[in-house]
């Protein structure tokens, strides 16, 4: 089992050399530069500043030592915000994310794994039908267009909660931005839930089980732990999903978070800025894809013997 | 062995049957159905709406900002005074009085020095008016009553910020998203379709080493790829084509990469091999079709998910820029004035929506529909 782990996570390493490798050259390949400003600055002090950055150097020699320097940890400078390295801006803003992400994590799984079980064991009726529509409903409600809402209608109408901001993370400041992220995520979770829930339900150990008189809360737990695989299968993607939706998230509520600084510096092509958010998404997609093998080989021991 | 003949008519119905009953179970799924004439409707308005709405998607009528979405003719009662004294005090002049019958305003204009009729000429440029006829001239000129026809504009949606007609900028709006859809939705399918079948045929160590390069790609970050991609070559709509069409075929390669494993041990595709036919013709003539059950469902699915980037990357300013328009750009405007124009989101939304909701139905009751486990 940790031998299985130590494997994905050395393959790992070129999957993200990949992702580094992408953005670099995709990035430096792009017309314009960070210090194309509204008024060109003076040739002198634009040669200065280049070379400050070791932007005057050719691109292989910038992207060894960009290579050189993650493998230390080493993030750089911020080319946009002055002063701070992209390491002091990820610290800033991670705590943000992470609070939001692992909430509408929660939120998500929680809802979806009951809203789905519900539906799965009403197979067919009320239930069933009523959770499906909120499902699909929820599948075509983009975020931006939920969060708009939300915001008219706890915000504006009935003042109950905050418009936007982070307030050092008070709770009232968290309700929107959360729903808002987990919603999309409820309704994917809820259906793969009763879609397997469902099969499992329909098979001979289930049927056994409750010809022998197991209680129905019984025969759901047992019936989940098989179930639930498809669902730990897609926290990978449901990870990636998250951190794509707080970019729409951040920007809306105007949260400090990694999503919006990865908005700023791609706008104001911060080279560093942009590739240390990216390697550090690709970096959190992977760990969430390698937890989810994890869990899943935990869950069933066939998928530990077959690698 | 009464007739040869006959088993032969007896046979070929029953070829086309399993297409034949999913047509027939989608065409018994009301919601499908549903889904199928609402985004037709959609298309069709999308197509030929704009021409019929009355106005021009780029018009727009100063004088009508942030209109509410509406049946009643403008300008109604209340936006013609205030716009009419704006023209006389250009007129140098005041409105004495104004009456409106029907489709015409009379007014009578009074100033301390002589009308010049000739500053007449603001009513017909403003949105609102025809062309005047002065009835008459009054106290040497300092009183003129004039006709005017007032203009009879609808605007079903309202107007944005700028004046323009939500409806006719929602339809054409829909065009750019729907074509978005399509088009990366078809890039995708060509390159899934093609790796897949590629890596399920050649299978062994071919397979292995491109089903690895898809699992390297699925852990990648690929719309913050994107993002990158677009805020640094500029957003243009051949990028974002490509862009979100080199994202989306994942899922299609490892659909039509099952199937084609699944079917490539079926013994007509190993008579096929022994025939001697290429891998290519076997490919396009025995695994492709076969596989097309699953292929269009996903399809079907990928176009809301790709519409869905499409407005994400255009709700940030990355997507579709001005003068064009999408749903997002149009959802973007809305959420910005949401405050004073709560009908410049609704709109646009609302068509954005609902065709997300059609496309998932009608993805839903294909897959249903074409689901041999289920009963006809």
């Amino acid at each position: 089992m940790i031998g299985y782990a130590l494997r994905r996570l050395a393959q790992a390493v070129p999957t993200l050399l990949v992702v580094v490798t992408l953005s670099f050259f995709l990035m430096r390949l792009a017309p314009g530069g960070p210090f194309d400003l509204e008024r060109p600055l003076p040739p002198a002090a634009l040669e200065n500043l280049r070379r400050v950055y070791g932007l005057d150097q050719p691109l292989p020699v910038q992207y060894l030592g960009y290579l050189a320097a993650l493998a230390r940890g080493d993030l750089g400078p911020s080319f946009s915000f002055r002063d701070l390295t992209v390491a002091d801006l990820i610290a800033r803003g991670l705590p943000v994310s992470a609070t939001l992400g692992s909430l509408a994590l929660f939120l998500a799984l929680a809802l979806g794994i009951g809203l789905g079980s519900l539906a799965a064991l009403s197979r067919g009726g009320v239930a069933d039908r009523v959770v499906g529509l909120l499902a699909a409903a929820s599948l075509s409600l983009p975020g931006f267009v939920v969060a708009p809402l939300l915001q008219i209608l706890f915000g504006l109408t009935l003042r109950w909660l905050p418009l936007g901001g982070w307030d050092g993370g008070a709770p009232s400041h968290l309700v929107l931005p959360v729903i808002t992220l987990a919603l999309p995520q409820i309704g994917a979770i809820a259906r793969l839930t009763r879609t397997s829930l469902a099969g499992t339900l329909a098979l001979p150990h289930v049927r056994t089980q409750r010809a022998m008189g197991l209680g129905r809360a019984r025969v759901l737990a047992h019936a989940l732990r098989g179930a639930l695989l498809p669902v730990v299968a897609i926290l990978g993607p449901l990870a990636a999903a998250l951190l794509t939706g707080s970019v729409v998230v951040e920007t809306i509520f105007g949260l400090p978070g990694i999503g919006r600084y990865f908005v700023d510096g791609a706008l104001n092509r911060d080279y560093t800025l942009v590739m240390g958010t990216v390697v550090l998404v690709a970096a959190l997609v992977i760990l969430f894809n390698l937890a989810a093998d994890l869990v899943s080989a935990l869950l069933d021991p066939r998928l530990r013997l077959g690698r | 062995m009464s007739g040869t003949g006959a088993p032969i008519p007896a046979a070929a119905p029953r070829r086309l049957a399993p297409g034949r009953l999913a047509l027939g179970r989608l065409a018994r799924n009301r919601g499908a159905i549903g889904a199928l004439a609402l985004l037709g409707l959609i298309a069709l308005a999308c197509l030929v709406g704009p021409f019929l709405t009355g106005h021009a998607p780029e018009r727009s009528y100063p004088d009508l900002r942030q209109l509410p979405p509406g049946l009643a003719a403008q300008p109604g009662p209340e936006r013609l005074r205030p716009a009419l004294d704006r023209l006389a005090f250009r007129m140098r002049a005041e409105v004495a009085e104004a009456e409106r019958e029907g489709a015409t305003l009379r007014l009578v204009l009074r100033a301390e020095r002589p009308v010049d009729p000739r500053s007449l000429v603001y009513l017909p440029r403003s949105d609102l008016f025809g062309e005047p006829r002065i009835l008459a001239r009054e106290e040497d000129g300092r009183r003129l009553v004039v006709e005017v026809p007032v203009r009879r504009l609808h605007f079903l949606l309202g107007t944005d910020v700028h004046g323009r007609d939500l409806l006719t900028r929602s339809l054409v709006a829909g065009r750019v998203s729907l074509l978005i859809g399509l088009t990366a939705t078809l890039v995708a399918l060509l390159v899934g379709v093609a790796y897949g079948a590629v890596s399920g045929f050649a299978g062994g160590a071919t397979d292995a080493v491109m089903m690895r390069l898809v699992d390297i790609l699925y852990a990648l970050p690929f719309v913050f790829f994107v993002m990158v991609m677009v805020v640094f070559f500029g957003a243009s709509l051949a990028l974002i084509l490509l862009a979100v069409g080199a994202v989306e075929w994942l899922d299609m390669a490892r659909i039509v990469r099952a199937e084609t494993l699944a079917l490539r041990r079926r013994d007509f595709v190993r008579a096929a091999e022994a025939l001697g036919l290429s891998a290519f013709a076997i490919l396009r003539r025995h695994i492709v079709p076969n596989a097309l059950g699953p292929i269009v469902v996903a399809a079907t699915l990928l176009v809301p998910r790709v519409i869905l980037l499409e407005s994400f990357l255009s709700f940030l300013g990355l997507g579709v820029q001005e003068p064009a328009t999408s749903w997002g750009v149009l959802v973007a405007e809305g959420s910005r004035a949401i405050e004073s124009a709560p009908w410049m989101l609704a709109g646009p939304a609302s068509f954005l929506v609902a065709t997300l909701v059609a496309l998932n139905l009608l993805g839903d009751g294909l897959a249903d529909a074409l689901d041999p486990r289920r009963d006809a």
